[in-house]
């Protein structure tokens, strides 16, 4: 089974779980810029975290045979400094031209405040001249009145639909998102959010069109083998090799390819290489 | 070293019509004004291409020139003197491969020792391929010695491998080859491996103490101390300079 996991943030994670995602299946992931459980202070934290995205971590996964991807991006709880919203804002564009980078992200809302709307529709700006596609975090809190709001900014600034993927998605904000043309992300954790057994349920009802499955996993309560956990659920539910292969791998390249960027074209594997719907999706330069 | 003629040819056999045409034109406009190296640094992989630069080499040899590299090194030179003053940023928000191509432009650059601090901070990196483009014809030239002997003891420790390396042996030093001498005996005592090419560098000024001691692990009391004295010293002759 091959495994793009687009929701992984490795940097908190040891090398035995590079070891056991490869052994399950990942191949691929992404991991989006987020916060590191402590507000920085300062932006140079923030060019070092970027350059860690690009250089050591993509260096680190490679070492275990799983392309590493990153999406640039300042976050909601973050954004809430002012100062350091206007530096990191600033400090972007030097990150959103490079290789590898597939989205800007994670950006969206934590405590919907004017400063995370702010941020929020500056990053989409930014997204729409970069041409890159965005990932977008829904609250925590409040998510139906968040996620809604969500949808209405992508909207206002001008970014396709199609071009966006709102996260952390249940089954309760799955239908709005996927009627406004987004892609929907579920993030599948122990206890919280998402588990598997519900997920199945989601895609039973909805169907795998725009969906998109990640483990998110980070340095809270977490599991790297939650996407491949949500196949065998899929598999015990009765979908069968192709639906899976299109949840876990298909869709997220889909939704990542549209960057340019995705740099999928030397993984050995030859199963890998396959082309999507006969196009070259495994390559790193836009056609 | 290879000319820029040399890499200007290897690219128009390698690199896709469209990518060299980009190359030209971004050549000329970095000639013409440095500052446009910024945005289009970042741009040369997908632009030019990734790939080997000569075909018969190994993607996963750290030490083979890549396209994007040679790319990379060519935009440098087109920025002519002004390139000195755009090396610290591009490297600074450079991805691996962008820091590739700026350590690997630096001997193809008029700024003397000035470029050390950056081959200095990607020998301190875990990554091989920054330790590998690090140690090329600029670092040959300009490091100290006991910068160059450490930065060797680096690769070995991490994995780059030596004999590709552009001042081996011509760099080698006896305080290095008892560096590494040293290490050597470490490993066997530990009962582990050791790339046999460490020799190259050993046998250059061979350590009488050192080679004593590895040759002492083949009376060890332990059996997989004595059969990795005898693997080390087993690779003696073969790779001996």
């Amino acid at each position: 089974m091959r495994i793009f996991d687009p929701h992984a943030h490795m940097t908190s994670r040891t090398t035995d779980d590079y070891e056991a995602m490869y052994e399950s299946g990942v191949r691929a992931l992404v991991e989006p810029a987020f916060w590191l459980g402590q507000p920085r202070t300062s932006v140079g934290s923030f060019i070092d975290y970027f350059n860690s995205l690009l250089g050591w971590e993509r260096f680190r996964a490679g070492q275990f045979g799983i392309r590493h991807h990153c999406t640039i991006g300042l976050n909601p709880k973050e954004a809430n400094d002012d100062v350091l919203r206007r530096e990191v804002l600033d400090i972007l564009p030097r990150f959103l031209g490079k290789d590898g980078v597939v989205a800007v992200g994670e950006i969206g809302f934590d405590a919907m405040t004017a400063a995370e709307e702010d941020a929020l529709l500056e990053q989409l700006k930014l997204a729409i001249e970069h041409e890159l596609p965005a990932l977008v975090h829904t609250p925590h809190r409040d998510k139906a009145a968040g996620t809604r709001k969500t949808i209405e900014l992508v909207e206002k600034s001008g970014l396709a639909p199609h071009m966006m993927l709102i996260d952390h998605n249940n089954e309760l904000t799955v239908h709005e998102v996927l009627e406004s043309g987004c892609w929907a992300g579920f993030s599948i954790y122990p206890g919280t959010k998402m588990d598997e057994q519900r997920m199945v349920r989601v895609l039973q009802d909805v169907g795998p069109e725009r969906i998109i499955v990640n483990s998110a996993c980070d340095w809270g309560v977490s599991d790297p083998l939650k996407v491949r956990k949500t196949a065998d659920a899929m598999r015990e539910a009765g979908f069968d090799d192709d639906d899976i292969d299109r949840i876990v791998w298909r869709n997220p390249v889909e939704f990542f390819e549209q960057s340019g960027r995705l740099i999928l074209d030397d993984i050995e594997s030859p199963d890998l290489t396959a082309t999507f719907e006969g196009s070259g999706v495994l390559r790193g330069e836009r056609a | 070293m290879s000319t820029l003629q040399d890499l200007s040819a290897a690219l128009e056999a390698r690199a896709r019509p469209e990518g060299l045409d980009w190359l030209k034109e971004t050549s000329a406009a970095v000639a013409a004004d440095v500052s446009a190296i910024r945005g289009r640094f970042p741009m040369v992989g997908r632009k030019v291409g990734r790939e080997t630069l000569y075909e018969h080499d190994d993607p996963a040899d750290v030490h083979a020139w890549t396209v994007d590299d040679a790319a990379r090194v060519l935009l440098l030179v087109a920025a002519g003197e002004r390139a000195e003053a755009e090396l610290a940023e591009l490297y600074r928000f450079g991805d691996a491969a962008e820091r590739r191509g700026v350590l690997r432009a630096l001997p193809y650059l008029p700024i003397e020792d000035r470029g050390l601090q950056l081959i200095d901070d990607a020998i301190r990196t875990n990554d091989t391929r920054l330790i590998a483009a690090a140690l090329g014809p600029y670092a040959t030239e300009h490091l100290p010695d006991a910068a160059y002997d450490q930065a060797v003891l680096k690769c070995v420790f991490v994995g780059v491998p030596i004999t590709g390396l552009d001042g081996i042996p011509s760099r080698v030093t006896p305080d290095g080859a008892r560096m590494l001498g040293a290490f050597v005996h470490e490993r066997v005592a530990a009962g582990r491996d050791v790339p046999g090419e460490v020799w190259i560098v050993i046998d250059r000024f061979p350590p009488e103490p050192e080679i004593a001691a590895i040759e002492g692990e083949l009376q060890s009391e332990f059996e997989d101390r004595r059969a990795a004295a005898e693997r080390a010293l087993s690779y003696r002759g073969a790779h001996s300079a």
